[in-house]
Parts: structure tokens; sequence; C-alpha cells
């Protein structure tokens, strides 16, 4: 399916494709089973316009990969599911993004609160140069979430189970994170923001910094995580979006060109520019 | 060719001055090193002055400088640190606000020391001491006369600086990444600055503290109408008591004393000690961080 500007062309060139494709995905992506979703989102860095009437969903317990070439706005688009933009001066945004329904841009959204609801991992692991275990439990003691000690302990265990880092570091939490190789640093990354227990975790390119294995460990991690969370990660490595996402965005200038199943993206592109870009021609 | 002698004649010339520098630093500190180093002792340290000064120790003096110094920190830091953190989190660049604010401490750190003394007595002891006085010893003279206290405070306006400039750039050498993931988790401003940017800066805090320290504790004109006292047969035990201080102990020595050459190896021991004190505090503010820049800076 495509949305907004596109359309005019790709009757054009693929006018039998446009219509399976929109036959097949059009009522699976009407977002009823959107945990969040974008509604002709428009963000601008004061006058610069980065993300362009932007509508689509993200399918809860499913990953959603957001690709395109650098500058086209898949940074921008991610951060405005938390929020993330919001002290860069002259950031704005139009249109809406909803969680469950709800606007979080409504004005008397509680951005705290909506960032425990919305994890972030990032591009470069940036664990906190304190303890391992420091790390993990930071997001429940600022968030008052956990009062009692033993129960933050078995929280913190909990996390790092789930982000496949506990057997690793299990015997040296009180050692300092920055000891960790780049890859458990992410993953440490990963069971901190998971340890707030969040609903949707985005993940801004989690695994460029890293080798190769390390990178496979991420991937397999969210497979595994995205039976609990919502998942949304930008990606450069269309490898990558391929192997572990279930839908998949391309962005081209700011604009949605296509989203749609991966399988299906990554086959039958709806749209020349999209096949253009995932046969390596531009970008 | 001509480029090439320039280049030459260039490099001879930063060259010599760094020796006219050095042979300065020697022939100061030789001569001191030379002249004090006979008087120190364990005596020296640890007794009163006697004899109108000519004989006994410093003993008073260094517990005066320790105790200024200490007090000083205790208000400098604190207040140096909040400065820093709204300069370096929270002020909006182009804000009026921080236009002056920002101007005002770089003009603080240029006015001559003996400025911070006469304002020390205009403010601290005449104004902020006599109402103290009026509202809470009923107009006896408790607070308004030259007191530690003033002292302390006078330093900790003129040392004021020094830990800004000190404090801010440490909070600024924290990634920006620290604070994206702190925000990222639900923390709000104050608990990111707090648990996550300012725990990264702690060296900041410390060296500025030291060199605070060590600036104060040379400086003499700031407390010469303050508190400073030209000798004290009791150690200060009050917040306004007088004090004796080791910088203002070396003016005495050379300007006030009775028989100046009787004095003269006592002067130049007790400059010694001075010189001795606020090296160490460099060389602690410096081991300190580049202990804290290792143990943080593994991984960055
Ligand atoms: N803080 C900012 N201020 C102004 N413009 C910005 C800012 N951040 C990004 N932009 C602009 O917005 C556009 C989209 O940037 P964004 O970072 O979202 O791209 P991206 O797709 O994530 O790129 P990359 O793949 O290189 O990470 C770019 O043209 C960029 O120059
Ligand atoms: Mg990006």
């Amino acid at each position: 399916m495509s949305t907004s500007g596109t359309g005019a062309t790709m009757a054009n060139q693929f006018p039998l494709l446009k219509t399976e494709v929109k036959a097949q995905s059009a009522p699976a992506l009407a977002s009823a089973d959107a945990k969040m979703s974008l509604d002709c989102l428009d963000a601008y860095y004061g006058k610069r316009l980065a993300v362009d009437k932007v509508t689509m969903p993200f399918r809860e317990k499913l990953i959603t990969a957001i690709i395109g070439p650098s500058g086209c706005g898949k940074t921008t688009l991610l951060r405005t599911l938390n929020r993330m933009n919001d002290s860069i001066p002259g950031f704005r945004v139009e249109g809406k993004v909803l969680l469950d329904g709800n606007d979080i841009y409504h004005s008397k959204t509680d951005v705290i609160g909506l960032r425990r609801r919305v994890g972030m991992v990032f591009q470069q692991p940036n664990p906190f140069p304190k303890s391992i275990f420091d790390n993990v439990a930071f997001g429940m003691r600022i968030n008052g979430l956990v009062k009692d000690h033993s129960v933050l302990v078995e929280r913190v265990e909990q996390a790092l189970r789930h982000a496949a880092l506990w057997d690793v570091v299990k015997d040296r939490l009180q050692k300092s994170a920055m000891m960790l190789s780049g890859g458990e640093q992410q993953r440490l990354c990963i069971a901190r923001a998971l340890a707030v227990q969040p609903e949707v975790l985005l993940m801004d390119e989690p695994a460029s910094a890293l080798d190769p294995i390390s990178t496979a460990k991420i991937e397999e991690l969210m497979v595994e995580l995205k039976k609990d969370y919502t998942i949304v990660i930008v990606t450069h490595n269309m490898q990558q979006a391929a192997r572990v996402s279930d839908f998949t965005a391309f962005l081209l200038n700011g604009h949605l060109i296509e989203c749609c199943p991966t399988p299906q993206l990554f086959t039958t592109p709806g749209d020349p520019r999209t096949e253009a870009y995932i046969t390596g021609r531009f970008g | 060719m001509k480029l090439r002698i320039m280049d030459k004649t260039f490099v001879y010339l930063t060259g010599l001055a760094v020796l006219i520098i050095l042979a300065l630093l020697f022939t100061i500190l030789g001569n001191i090193v030379a002249n004090g180093w006979t008087r120190i002792s364990w005596e020296f340290l640890s007794a009163n002055p006697r004899e109108g000064m000519t004989e006994g120790g410093i003993f008073p003096a260094i517990f005066g400088t320790a105790l200024l110094v200490l007090l000083m920190s205790i208000f400098v830091v604190p207040l140096g640190v909040l400065v820093a953190i709204y300069f370096s989190e929270y002020a909006n660049r182009t804000s009026m606000l921080y236009r002056w604010s920002r101007s005002a401490v770089d003009n603080l750190a240029g006015v001559p020391s003996i400025v911070f003394g006469l304002f020390g007595l205009g403010f601290f002891v005449q104004w902020v001491g006599r109402g103290v006085d009026k509202a809470f010893f009923g107009g006896h003279l408790a607070f308004g006369q030259p007191a530690l206290i003033w002292a302390a405070l006078t330093m900790a306006v003129l040392t004021l600086p020094v830990v800004i400039v000190s404090v801010e750039e440490a909070l600024r050498a924290v990634p920006q990444s620290f604070r994206e993931a702190s925000y990222a988790l639900g923390a709000t401003k104050s608990q990111t600055t707090f648990r996550v940017v300012l725990p990264d800066a702690v060296s900041g805090v410390l060296t500025g503290g030291i060199l605070a320290v060590s600036r104060g504790a040379g400086e003499v004109a700031p407390i010469l109408f303050v508190g400073a006292a030209y000798f004290l047969p009791h150690l200060p035990s009050k917040l306004n008591d007088q004090f004796m201080e080791l910088g203002y102990h070396i003016f005495v020595l050379t300007t006030q004393s009775p028989d100046v050459e009787a004095t003269k190896p006592l002067l130049y021991a007790t400059v010694l000690v001075l010189l001795g004190l606020t090296f160490l505090l460099n060389v602690v503010a410096i081991v300190v961080r580049a202990r804290l820049r290792v143990l943080s800076g593994a991984a960055r």
C-alpha cells in the first residue's frame, strides 16, 4: 500500500501490482491493531520540513522497520514516537502521533509517562558510567516505581535475562558497565530500557556500531522480544530489515513511499523508487 | 628560503621565552628554598610565634588558613556548581539573563583582589554583619566586625569564577548521549542533571574546589580588612573570631615586624610553607582530574 503523493505514479507504472497490494494489505493497515500510528505527520526543524505527511501504523507485538537513504528523516520520525526531539529548539510537529489511540503530542500528555511506555535504544551504545546494576536500575529508581530493594534486584535480573545478558554479567553486576564489549553494552542498554517495562521499544540503528556476531545477537534478541513488545527499528541495513521485521516502511526525502509487509516490500515493491533503493541503485 | 629562516627564528624565540620563564621560576623558588629550608622544623609548623615573631612557629597561621579555605569551600563549591549547572544545562544561550550573568562572571574574574577586600568590608562586615547584630544581638557587637565568616565569604566571591569555569567545563564534557539515555527512560531534567550529568562531572567539581582553595590560600588583599589578624594568642573557635593567615602573616613579617632582619629566616620559611601547600593542592587537582578521566573515560 502506498500513501499520499505517490499514488499517481504507481498507478501508471504498476497498475496491477498497485491494486493487488492495496487489496491485500489495506484492511491490515487500517490501524485497528496498531499500537502506535502516525496520522498525517509533519515534522519541522525550524522551517525545514524533515517528515512530510506520513501516515502509518506500528502493529502491536510486531517489528516495523524504517529504511531509507541517509537524511531521509528516519531518526526524526522515530523520535516523534517518544517526543525525544522536544528539547530541540525550533522542532515542531503537525498531525498526530497516536499511542493506543491517544495523541501523544496533545498538550496534556505526560511526557515522562510516555517515555516510560515507549522506550528507546540508541545507535551508539550509551550505558551510564555506573555499575551494570545501577544502569539497569536507573529507570526504576528515578521513576520511584520500585520501593523494595529485593523487587528491584529481581527486576534487574529479569531485564538482563530478557536482554540475553544475564549469564554474561551475573557475577559482576557491581562492575562498571564501561568494561563490557560494544555488543554487550548495547544489550545492556536494551535491558535498561526493558527494566521500566515499556510497551513499545524504539531502536535507532541499534547494531550499526557493532560487529557481525554482536549484530546477529541483537537481531535474535529482537525477534525474541517481539513476543512482549511492539518494536520499531530504524536501519540502514536492508538485509537486517528483511531478516527481522514484519513490516517495512520506505522513507525518501521525508515522504513515506510505501509501508507494507516486509516480504512484499522486498520482493514486489509497489514503487519504482523502492525498487531502485533496495536493489542498491541509489542511497 | 626566507620563510625557512623566519620559521627557524620563531622556533628559537619561543624556546628562549620558555628558558627565561624557567630561569625566573628557578631563581625565585631556589632563593626561597635555599633560605627557608633550614628553618622548617616540626616546631616551626606546630608552635605559636614568640618574641615579637622572631622565634617560634606559624601554627596559628596554618590553622587559620586551613579553616578559612575550608569555610570558603563550603560556600563557594555549592554556589559555583549551581551557577555552572545553570550555564551549562538550563540557560538559553540567547537570553538576556544568560548573557548578563555570563559577562558578570567573566568580569568578576578580572577584578583586582583588593576590591574584593573593600567589598567584603562594606557589604559583609558593615552591612550584613551589622544587620545580623541588630536583628539577633540587640545591637551588641558580634558579627558587625572583621571575622572568619566574612573573610571566608569574601574569599568565596573571589574564587567563584574559578569554580564555575571548572565545573562548567566538566559538565559540557559529559556526552549528550548520557542525557538522552536518561530522558528516554523517563527522567526529568533535574533528575538527569543530578543523577547522570553531575556525577560524571565530579572531577570538575573536585578540581574546581581545589583550584579555588589554592587560589584562596594565596590571596592576602581580600582578607586584609575583613578578619585576618596580626597576632592572636588563641586559635579561632567561632565564626565571628578573627584569625591568623599565612599570606597575611608573610605580609606582617615583611612590613610590620619591629625587627625585620631578625624575622627574615622565618619569613622565607613561611613563604616556603605557603608555596608548598598551594603546590601540593595543585598537584592533587591534577592527579584527581587525571584519575577520574581514566576511570570514566575508559570506554568512551
Ligand atoms: N537537530 C536538527 N536540526 C536541524 N535539522 C535537522 C536536525 N536533525 C536532523 N535534521 C535534518 O532533518 C533531516 C532528517 O534527518 P534525520 O536525522 O531524521 O535523517 P536520517 O534518515 O535518520 O539519516 P541517517 O540515516 O543519516 O541517520 C536531515 O536533512 C537533517 O539534516
Ligand atoms: Mg538517523
